[in-house]
Parts: C-alpha cells; structure tokens; sequence
C-alpha cells in the first residue's frame, strides 16, 4: 500500500516489505484449547510470580494461579480447566529452564470464565484502578512485556496530560493490532477512558500508521464526537511504533536520552494493552488469551489467532499448519523478534506472532559479512540518528565502554534498522545487543 | 506425524547463522550495488567504444583485466580470501572508472600502471575495500597525470568505429600495444583548447565551436577522454541509480551546484571571460564525477550535511581548477582535496540525537510540567 508523504513522520527509518495483506483481511479466529498449557511464572519484566496451586489441583478457567511478588511483578491466572500437573522448570524461549505451571485441559469442560466480579471504574480511585489492573495480570503486549499498572503509575512530582496509544504495528507480517482497532473498537476506547482516568492526560491520541486507514475510520466512528480523544495518522514506516518516535511524532515533545515519557507529560500504551483493560477491568478478569498474528510463506492457514496463553508453540503451529520447507521459526515480529529454543514452549503474555519462513525467505537472510564501506546508509536508517557504522567499527575493536562513554550506545533501543540496510550485512544491531550486555556485567 | 520430526531437526529453531533479529534484510549489498553502478556506465562507455574505435576498446580491457589481476596478487600476498573479494565488483568499478577517465588512445601500460596504482597503491595499501581514505581511480588517474603528462594528454579527435578514417584493428593493436604514432587523429578537448586560448587572451565567443548543437556536444561529439564525453549518457546512467536507490541524490546536486554556481557568477560578470555553466556541465569529467566519482560510498562523508558540504566543495574546487590553474580539467584534483577533508567533516558534522542537544548532553525539562 502506498504511504502517503504529507502524513507525519519521525526522520531516518527503513521500509521493509509490509507482508501484511493476508492476515489483515482475515477476522480473528478463536484457537481450540491444547491438551496441555505452560504457565511460565516469569513472563513479564520485573519479579517472577509466586504459585498458589499445588500438583493435583483442579483449576477452573480464569482462577488466579500465581500471586504478584511485590509491586513490580503481575499474577498469572488460569487458561484453561484442568488439572494441576506441577509446577516443574520448563524451558523458555531464549533457552534457560524456568519455573512454570503445567496443566492439564479438561478438553470437555465448559471453559466457562467463573471468576470475575463488578468493577465501576468511574467511581473507583485511580489506585484502586491500578490495583485492579496489576490482579488482571496484564503486561505491555507490544513485545516488552512491562507491567501495566507499573507504566500507568506516574510518579508524584510529574503530570501527565497526553495519553499516546500506539496503533501503528510497524513490523511486517503483524497484524493483531490492526484487527483488533476494526474488531473490538469499543473496548479500547474504555480501556483508554480508564487509563485516562489513572494517569490524569486530558487528551488521547491514537497512533495508527497509513497503511490501516480503514482502522483510522473505525475509530473515528466509534469516537464519535468525544473532542478529547483523537486519531493521529502517522506515516507507515519502521520503527514507527518505537514510543519515543511516536510520541515526538504527535505530541512534538522529546524525551531526554535514558528518560521517560512521563519526563514530558506523556504516558504511551499499546492498543492491544488498553483493549485489554477495557475488556477486561470492570469485570475484574485476569489476563488468560491473547491475539497471535501467525504467518509468513511456511504457513499454511495463516491469520490472527484468540489463543489461549501457555498453549505450546507445537500446538500452535500444527493447528495453522505449515509447509514442509518450513525452516525458520520467529516469536514476535521480524525486525526485532527472537528464535525459539524449544517447540515445547509456550506463547506468553508479549509475544506478539509466531512467523515461519520458508527456505527461500530463509536464505535472503544470510549472506556472507562484508568490510564496512562508509556507505552511511545506517546513519540514514537509525531513528535515533547515531552512528551505527563507526560503533560497529569498535565494536569489533572490543572498545565497548567508548561505545557507551562516547558514541551513546545506549540510546539504541535495538531496532534493527541499521542491520536491515547494511549491504555489507554486517550484524549491527547483533554486536549493539552483545556490547550492552558485556557493558552491563563490566558495571556489575 | 512426519512434519513434527522435520520441526524436531531443529531447523525451524535458532541455528547460529543467524542468532538474532532481524530476520529480513534489505536487497541491496555490495555486490548488488556494483552491478547497479556497472549497468549505469554501459551507455556511456559503449558510446566511448563506438567513437574511439578499437584503440579504446583494447586500452578498457588492458585497464579493468590488471585491476582484477592486482586485486588479486594483493589479496593473496595478504592471505585473504579471493572469491568473495573479488565477486563484490569493486575492483572491477575502480578499473572500468579509471578507463573511462583515460585519453582513449593511451598506450596500454597507462592502462596497466594506473590499473596497479588505484589498487595496490591507493586501496589494498591501506587495508582494502573500505578502508582507503581516497578515490582509487582518481588517485591513479592523477598519478598518471603529474607522471605522464604527454600521454595522458594527447587525445584524439571521434573516429567512429567501421568509419573510413578509423583504424582497424591491427592498426589498433599497434596505436595500444606497439606505440604507433596517432599524430594525424590528435585533437585537443574542449576544456583544453579554451584554456590555451582563453590564456592567450582570445574571447570565449570566438572560441566555441561553430555549428556543433548543444544536442551533439552532449551527446559526445568532441574529442575527450574514453568515457566521459557524453555529458547526457552518463547523466541518463545517474538517473538510473538514482532511481534504483542506489546513490542518493545530495551529492550529485551539491555538486552540480557547487559548479553550476560559481560558473553562473563569473558568466554573469564576463560572458568573454569565463565560461558558461552549461559549458561546464557537459564537458569533461563533471557528470561522471557528480554521479560515479564523489559518489563513492568509501571516500564520501556519511551524514547527509557532509554529503552536501563535501560534493559543494568538490564543484566549487572543479570550478576554481579549471577556470584559475594550470589544468584544464579539475575533476581528479577536487574529488582528491575532498576526499582528504572527508574524516574532519565526519567529526565535526553529526546529526544531534534523539533525546540529546548538540553537545550530546541528555535533554533538560524542568521536572512536572510542559517540556
């Protein structure tokens, strides 16, 4: 789809191929119930959840099964009736065993959500309301997986007047977010009036990018005339929905490098995130299903997917199919998602997609590492306008620490751009990652 | 439950070639680029085949055969691998661009020297692709100059190719390989006879050639060095680039304008005096240099504030050379100089970043309130 150039946009950026047509057309289809889910007690930022079940419990679909561990931790709660199997180390995606609740499903059961009460959130405080939203157990479901009621709690000594919604999916292949601002228009509006309500922003602003405008003029249906929330249309281009871009992009403030954006009156959530809270607060609900996006050429039923949280990626895969040159799985987008470790683990609350390339897609990727030319077409892509062309240069002198002392490694939010364009394919963003981590154990 | 076992294989999960994000990349690499930029100069370098005859046609091949050689011999002298070196096409674009700024009747160890010159002296010295400070060809190409002033200045006037006055191609390899004189085809360039005669104090208006069309001067009808004489070719071959991405479009502007600029001025002030920018535009090196020259990723500055500084003062020094020093030609001398500023506009011209002033300082908004 064309993007259109008097749409707002932040500079640099790279335009990699959309993908996104199949899936967008496609309504979300409900995912059956796998005969066993994982229930990782870390799946979000912060402190792992505490289980509250024992091996040989019966479950029933919505229960709280695992408690927050302090104010930086978020429960989980059951996907599905069944059985307690245990509460064994498991392994994650990126490889290391964690702890995790196995249960088995009643396939037979009802799986009627039993557990929810009545929650009038304009009556309720706003802790009462970021309260309610950490028992929901619900996490950013952009992909960083930071607790919800953690982002909305703006510290004392700052106001926040704007709240930026960021609608604008700007990873290929993904398209969860865009069906889910045609599907379930009504729930994000609520989810936004409560979290308007919890941070004090006297406007909303929905980020979408260009390429959805049939999502634009559902929402702008559904706002009707309410003058404090508004859609901003954005300009499709990657990595639009980096939150500090976009909230330059509508708002024109920017926040101070290793800063916030409550720094600048500004609070930023994902549709997904506050559709959720809409739907699921005033029922006071816990976070058990989310919205996949599963695709890419080795799929053979692709689409969005309701799917239960904990199902295995086995599960999954085989329930959309795939085709016998499958040879790449991804979790999450294609510009900043990761490769799973295991089919046996499970979708958690920030994964976004489960992507399968095919041999062909598969081999446009690795290419033999060239010398860097100066060419500067990762200074033209970086968002963040750094130079990744000379901090890849010392990088591979090891002089990590100048990296972050001189040339501001850790401005880089990792996006991916500069690796995307490189016609060497130098690595870039892969060396970035590797020095902020050695930088990080150097600190320790 | 076959597919399950494929999955069990472990192809589909993380595999080390690839161990992290992203999983797409765009198409363009090095090599791509270079058939690009290849592609762009057939026009151009065809026509130069077709006016020069095959004089021209064996000096190229002399010329682009010793780059790959001495690209080669550098290579294994350093132990580095040769194929993907080789297969990226930069040593073939160095010795195809140092051709095509050659006098086409050059005898064929100017083409050699110079070939050996931009590759071992001014790009494998210095560490390979990516790694030299200046423009290989140019650096030949003025070496060649300042050594070989007769031959690299000694051009001759079109002898289309198959027309009664071109040579054939035995007459070819003697003028290319054995020497033969040439003396009866000589014929200066444009740029070189106004400069004899502007020097000698005769008018611009009495020198330029009657009853050749902009059209025709354009499209090459000069005498000139082997690829360079057709101003439009080159400027479609741009174009091409330009389009397919491939370059972008601030340096060939800046440094048309940095020409354009200065010659339009002094045009202004004495039309018998200097030169018209037109003039300037479509005779010797300025296309090929705007578009193929400065554009080269290696020696050019990488924020776009240094691409327009850079290409600005190659245009103006090009300008300045050509119409102020001894040389009627600047191209090589001002991509050089440039080339050279090309690390301390890099220094001093970053973009600010996200978050930060201009000293690199973390943003300050008073806490609580608007920014």
């Amino acid at each position: 789809m064309f993007t259109s150039l008097w749409h707002r946009t932040f500079s640099h950026g790279v335009h990699p191929p959309e993908e996104k047509a199949t899936t967008a057309a496609l309504p979300i289809r409900r995912m059956p119930f796998s005969p066993r889910i994982v229930v990782p007690l870390s799946q979000h930022f912060g402190a792992a959840a505490k289980a509250l079940v024992h091996k040989g419990q019966e479950l029933v679909r919505g229960e709280p099964i695992a408690a927050a561990d302090g104010f930086m931790s978020v429960p989980m709660h059951a996907p599905v009736t069944g059985i307690v199997e245990g509460v064994e180390l498991t392994p994650s995606a990126r490889g290391p065993k964690t702890e995790a609740i196995i249960i088995r499903s009643h396939l037979a059961a009802s799986q009627q959500v039993m557990y929810e009460g009545d929650l009038d959130w304009q009556q309720a405080t706003p802790e009462e309301l970021i309260w309610q939203i950490q028992q929901s157990g619900m996490v950013g479901l952009g992909g960083a997986g930071f607790p919800s009621h953690v982002k909305l709690k703006i510290p004392a000594e700052y106001t926040v007047d704007t709240l930026v919604v960021n609608g604008c999916e700007c990873e290929p292949y993904l398209t969860t977010d865009h069906r889910l601002m045609l599907e379930r228009s009504d729930d994000l509006l609520l989810g936004i009036r409560i979290a308007m309500r919890i941070s004090g922003a006297k406007r909303a602003i929905i980020g979408v990018e260009d390429n959805k405008m049939d999502a634009v003029a559902a929402l702008r249906q559904t706002i009707g005339n309410d003058k404090t929330i508004s859609v901003g249309v954005v300009r499709s281009k990657y990595p639009q929905g980096a939150e500090k871009l976009l909230l330059k992009v509508l708002t024109g403030r920017e926040v101070p490098s290793g800063g916030f954006p409550f720094q600048v009156g500004v609070v930023v959530n994902n549709v997904a995130t506050l559709a959720l809270i809409g739907n699921l607060l005033p029922r006071r609900r816990g976070l058990i299903e989310r919205i996949i996006t599963i695709a890419g050429p080795g799929v053979k039923k692709p689409g969005n997917y309701l799917i239960p949280l904990g199902t295995p990626i086995r599960f999954a895969l085989e329930h959309a199919g795939y085709f016998g040159d499958a040879s790449r799985l991804i979790l999450g987008g294609p510009m900043m998602g990761n490769t799973a470790a295991s089919l046996d683990v499970p979708i958690t609350k920030p994964v976004s997609a489960l992507l399968v390339f095919d041999k062909a897609a598969k081999a446009s990727e690795a290419q033999p590492i060239s010398p860097c030319i100066y060419c500067g077409r990762c200074l033209d892509a970086c968002p963040v306008h750094l130079n990744p062309a000379h901090l890849g240069r010392l990088a591979a002198k090891r002089q990590y620490a100048t990296m972050a002392n001189e040339f501001h490694l850790n401005d880089c939010f990792e996006c991916g751009s500069c690796s995307y364009v490189c016609p060497a394919n130098i690595p870039l963003v892969q060396y970035f990652r590797i020095a902020k981590s050695i930088n990080r154990e150097r600190a320790r | 439950m076959k597919q399950v076992t494929l999955l069990e294989s472990g192809s589909l999960l993380a595999d080390g070639r690839q161990p992290a994000a992203p999983y797409l990349h765009a198409p363009a690499t090095i090599a791509v680029m270079m058939r690009w930029v290849m592609l762009a100069l057939i026009p151009a370098t065809l026509l130069g085949f077709y006016q020069f005859g095959w004089p021209a046609i064996l000096l190229f091949l002399v010329t682009v055969g010793s780059a790959l050689l001495a690209e080669a011999v550098a290579l294994a002298l350093a132990g580095k691998p040769l194929r993907l070196t080789l297969q990226d096409g930069s040593a073939l674009l160095c010795g195809w661009l140092l051709a095509l700024t050659l006098p086409p009747w050059a005898p064929w160890w100017i083409g050699v020297l110079g070939a050996f010159l931009a590759i071992i002296v001014a790009k494998q010295v210095f560490g390979g692709i990516g790694q030299n400070l200046f423009n290989p060809a140019m650096v030949a190409r003025v070496a060649l100059l300042i050594s070989f002033p007769l031959e690299m200045t000694l051009f001759t006037a079109p002898q289309p190719l198959f027309s009664a006055t071109a040579p054939d191609f035995l007459q070819s390899l003697g003028i290319t390989f054995a020497g033969a004189s040439v003396d009866a085809y000589t014929g200066a360039t444009l740029l070189g006879h106004l400069k004899t005669e502007l020097a000698r104090g005769v008018a611009v208006s009495e020198l330029l050639p009657q009853g050749v069309s902009w059209w025709q001067f354009g499209m090459g009808a000069e005498s000139g060095s082997l690829g360079e004489t057709s101003a439009l070719l080159l400027l479609l071959g741009g174009l091409l680039l330009l389009y397919k991405r491939i370059i972008s479009w601030v340096i060939p502007l800046a440094l048309l304008v940095g020409v354009t600029l200065p010659a339009l001025l002094a045009y202004l002030l004495d039309a018998e005096r200097f030169l018209s920018p037109l003039t300037h535009l479509l005779s010797g090196g300025v296309m090929l240099t705007a578009f193929f020259i400065a554009t080269d990723p290696v020696t050019s500055p990488v924020t776009r504030r240094g691409q327009i500084l850079f290409a600005f003062g190659c245009g103006l020094l090009l300008w300045i050379i050509r119409t102020f020093a001894g040389y009627p030609e600047g191209a090589a001398f001002a991509v050089l100089l440039m080339n050279a500023f090309t690390p301390l506009i890099d220094h001093y011209l970053k973009p600010r970043i996200y978050g930060r002033d201009r000293h690199g300082e973390p943003l300050r908004y008073a806490a609580g309130g608007e920014p």
